[in-house]
């Protein structure tokens, strides 16, 4: 009995990361990032607007959150609509209420079947990112690259045409990708993508063709992980964003700005029973000194200026 | 197949020997933070997936380098705040591709233990000579980097064979004698050290390394929310400080980066370590400290009292 002797062989091995998609550096010894005005802290809310099909493919596996049961998956379906018919517009009133500038990630199949919601949020002039074409549409390994492109291209180009946005940013269904999806995704003109888990600020990602820059939402604070993934309590989320705020502001005293990304989902969130908790969280962040929510996309942007 | 490994008797917590730590304390406190670098296309070893999704795996990828790139520096400002020096169970691929990480952790005096090579590496399949070698060159590569002789074991994703162990004290042995491979942290029959049976008959202990307090088993297994785990630590804490009074106890922490110092976990952890450390007669100290001073003091009293409870081997 033994391995092939390629698992005793380390071709990678050597200074910084085994691929080359991005250099590796320390949080702690990068220079500090100054936020506009001086801000500690840039609060980044993400809310993910999706569409979940109820003829779910599930290639090459079945999204998080979506159907389970044989079809049709009434209950999964339409308690993922729910978010969008009703959920989403406690969340628009919760973010009114606390100042919060949002950032809504649109899978562009939403977008087509949701007009007036698409209009509520065009008209809050809030930022829009493409979350893909739907829940049922991921990226993964081994896709076929033609078909991968001209996924993006579509999920793209439709959104851009029915938002009349420039559609910067992108957030992976899943967070999922396949080997060429940075590519992709910056040959299509977008400058930030929000699947890498790796970091607590943004870092330059390479890619084929053009610059692209990493954003760090944070998946472990994300809703559907503390209370779909790890069944925590509502008032534990609560306490973990809270507890991340503190941290993250107690940092960036000697640190420089940091980011405090909430992604959240209306369809969890915006019930009934948990609606309370978004509104406290958002109360507590807000009622700190040194809190600047903003847009994904003008906080790449100060960014960018900050290390200039 | 066996149907018991064969490292240990059985040995009844009650009426054991006392053990004595060092200046009277009741209780042996060690934070072994796991430093490891995870590979984004590993081989496919044939007996264990390394990732869930075809290549790139990214949300299992990037939490972990989460660990490294930011979560390394906050880990280590709270255990310098309270005066603990961190015993590391490290991918040891990690001199070569993050030496800054272990300059500091040098700076400070903190042990490197190995932890294999690359935690996507799996010892299932391995010849014996293969995973010598790997041990090998593990041990190597931190007596390289460090200067340090790898006294302690923890299999690279806990995956063994049966020959782990004797290995593991053998290439210690041909290293450098006594002084490496004395003890390993992949047995958690006890909270208290145990001698260990080895082929070469050298004498080998198992050091206690909580799986029930390891961060990783508690928030990604047991999926425990932050402010509990926080609760365990000092629960856990508290009876093994009661019962160190009768005799030495050990209480471990095993920690990865890219799990207890996220912003919305540290908390916890550094509000029990303010708890424990703020106690007297708690030896706050390193994995091989521990089983340096049980091997020194307490090893030939152990062995001959399970031999006189079990009847022995």
């Amino acid at each position: 009995m033994a391995l092939d002797k390629t698992h005793l062989e380390y071709p990678r091995r050597g200074y910084g990361m085994d691929h080359d998609r991005y250099d590796w550096s320390m949080l702690s010894e990068r220079p500090a990032v100054r936020w506009p005005n001086n801000a500690k802290l840039a609060l980044w809310v993400n809310v993910g607007l999706q569409f979940f099909p109820l003829n779910q493919q599930g290639k090459p596996f079945g999204v998080p959150g979506g159907m389970t049961m044989p079809y049709p998956d009434l209950r999964h379906y339409s308690l993922r609509d729910y978010g969008n018919r009703v959920g989403i517009y406690r969340f628009l009133r919760a973010f009114d209420e606390h100042g919060i500038t949002p950032t809504f990630a649109f899978n562009t199949r939403l977008a087509e079947r949701a007009p007036y919601l698409l209009h509520k949020i065009l008209k809050r002039g809030d930022e829009i990112i493409c979350h893909g074409w739907s829940m049922d549409s991921l990226h993964y390994g081994g896709m076929e690259p033609a078909q991968e492109a001209e996924l993006i291209e579509r999920s793209l180009g439709r959104l851009r045409e029915l938002s009349g946005q420039a559609i910067s940013g992108w957030l992976s269904p899943a967070r999922n990708e396949s080997e060429h999806t940075p590519d992709l995704l910056a040959a299509n003109g977008v400058q930030y993508f929000c699947d890498w888990a790796n970091d607590d600020m943004p870092y330059d990602f390479r890619t084929d063709t053009g610059a692209l820059v990493a954003m760090p939402l944070s998946s472990e604070l994300e809703d559907s992980y503390v209370l779909m993934n790890n069944l925590h309590s509502e008032q534990s989320w609560l306490e973990q964003v809270c507890d991340a705020c503190d941290l993250l502001l107690q940092e960036a005293a000697s640190g420089g700005g940091r980011i405090l990304a909430l992604n959240i989902h209306p369809w969890l969130l915006g019930q009934p029973h948990r609606i309370g908790k978004l509104e406290q969280a958002l109360a507590y962040i807000t009622s700190q000194s040194g809190v600047w929510s903003a847009g994904a996309g003008d906080i790449l942007a100060a960014w960018r200026q900050s290390a200039q | 197949m066996k149907e018991d490994p064969g490292f240990y008797d059985y040995w009844p917590y009650d009426n054991r020997p006392k053990i004595s730590w060092p200046g009277g304390a009741r209780l042996a406190f060690w934070v072994a933070p796991n430093i490891e670098f995870y590979e984004l296309d590993p081989p496919a070893n044939p007996h264990r997936k390394a990732w869930p999704q075809p290549y790139p795996a990214i949300p299992g990828y990037s939490i972990r380098d989460y660990g490294n790139r930011v979560g390394h520096a906050r880990q280590m400002a709270v255990l310098d705040k309270y005066g603990i020096r961190g015993s590391i169970s490290l991918s040891t691929a990690l001199c070569d591709h993050h030496p800054e990480i272990i300059a500091q952790c040098a700076q400070r005096d903190w042990e490197f233990f190995s932890h294999g090579i690359y935690n996507t590496r799996y010892t299932y399949g391995m010849s014996p000579e293969q995973e010598r070698d790997m041990i090998l060159d593990s041990m190597q590569s931190i007596h390289r980097h460090t200067g340090q002789h790898c006294a302690g074991y923890l299999a690279p994703a806990l995956s063994h064979s049966e020959l782990t162990l004797d290995l593991f004290a053998e290439v210690g042995t041909a290293l450098a004698g006594p002084d490496a491979g004395f003890y390993t942290c992949d047995l958690f029959h006890d909270d208290q050290p145990t001698p260990i049976h080895t082929r070469s008959g050298k004498p080998f202990v198992s050091i206690p390394y909580s799986l029930e307090m390891n961060d990783t088993i508690a928030y990604v297994v047991n999926k425990i929310e932050p402010r509990r785990y926080g609760q365990m630590l000092r629960d856990n804490f508290d009876r093994l400080y009661q019962e160190g009074a009768t005799s030495g106890t050990v209480m471990c922490i095993p920690t990865h980066n890219y799990q207890v110092s996220c912003p919305h976990r540290l908390r916890a952890f550094e509000e029990a370590l303010e708890y424990i450390t703020g106690h007297s007669d708690v030896w706050v100290t390193t994995g091989r400290e521990i089983a340096r001073h049980y091997l020194d003091n307490h090893y030939q009293q152990s062995v001959a009292d399970i031999a006189a409870s079990s009847g022995g081997h």
